[in-house]
């Protein structure tokens, strides 16, 4: 009984932690702060920090961190857009900060990264390509491949 | 070979919740709604799609699923990350105008893919992410 009470508990907050999720993955190109986020939710900072990195493996600001980054280089791929104008556009208010979580996540320069960029996903159903091109935290920084003819 | 695609499934985990979105949200049609053992099947569909449906089941109704299964696809589906579909619109602002106009979740506001398509994001009631893009 109270393993079972427990447990919806525990569903409830998940739910919660979805909508903060959903939440950054909506509105990341506003000023958004883990404060702003749990209020949201009704929970504390701390609690919400540490239970969403606990369900998806990051906690909330870096899940935000990576939601710009992600769709940064997706304008990058477009190449309509100058790479400052990228860095306003999914958020951030300094260049430096976007180039250097950028470099973090994507191991190299916004700049080197929108020359590199190919359309070899092109094809693929949204919801595929979106989960295959996502950066993911220490996955993404592989050595440069050398260019072999 | 002439094969089409006549049901896929998605979970719910409060039926008259998922009508209501799929029905009076998305403008589907109910075709079927089954009950068994205190659980529901719902099969929905667009209107002018008759051949194709999405049935609504309780999730790990197959008693082959054990209990450490059935709690960990419970807590994906909370969580938004178990289970979801794409759908298309001819006109993808108007149907994403309609959307915010209901207190459906909003995961993504209509944004241009670098992969060629328009689209955006709502949660279903149970969490099912429901992506809708413009159709080409």
């Amino acid at each position: 009984m109270t393993g079972r009470a427990t447990q919806e508990e525990h569903l409830r907050e998940l739910v919660l932690l979805r909508r903060v999720r959903d939440r950054i993955d909506r509105d990341f190109a506003q000023s958004l702060d883990v404060e702003g986020l749990a209020r949201g939710v009704h929970l504390s900072a701390g609690h919400l920090s540490r239970q969403f990195h606990a369900a998806y493996g990051e906690p909330p600001y870096r899940y935000l961190m990576t939601r710009r980054i992600e769709r940064a280089m997706a304008m990058l791929r477009q190449g309509e857009l100058s790479v400052t104008d990228v860095c306003v556009a999914v958020g951030f208010s300094s260049r430096g900060t976007f180039s250097s979580r950028f470099r973090e996540l994507v191991g190299e320069s916004p700049r080197e990264f929108r020359r590199r960029v190919s359309t070899e996903t092109a094809g693929l159903p949204s919801c595929v390509s979106k989960r295959v091109t996502r950066p993911v935290r220490n996955g993404e920084a592989r050595p440069a491949t050398p260019h072999v003819a | 070979m002439d094969i089409t695609i006549q049901y896929s499934f998605l979970p719910h985990d409060d039926a008259d919740a998922a009508l209501s979105f799929y029905r009076d949200v998305l403008g589907f049609e109910l075709r079927n709604d089954v009950g068994y053992g205190g659980m529901r099947w719902l099969t929905v569909g667009p209107p002018a799609q008759p051949g194709t449906a999405i049935v609504l089941e309780p999730p790990a109704a197959d008693p082959g699923v054990t209990d450490d299964e059935r709690r960990m696809i419970t807590e994906m589906m909370a969580k938004g990350t178990y289970a979801g579909v794409v759908l298309a619109t001819s006109d993808l602002d108007a149907t994403f105008e309609q959307l915010q106009a209901t207190d459906a979740d909003i995961v993504q506001e209509p944004t241009d893919q670098p992969y060629g398509v328009r689209d955006c994001a709502v949660r279903d009631p149970a969490g099912n992410l429901v992506r809708i893009q413009q159709a080409g």
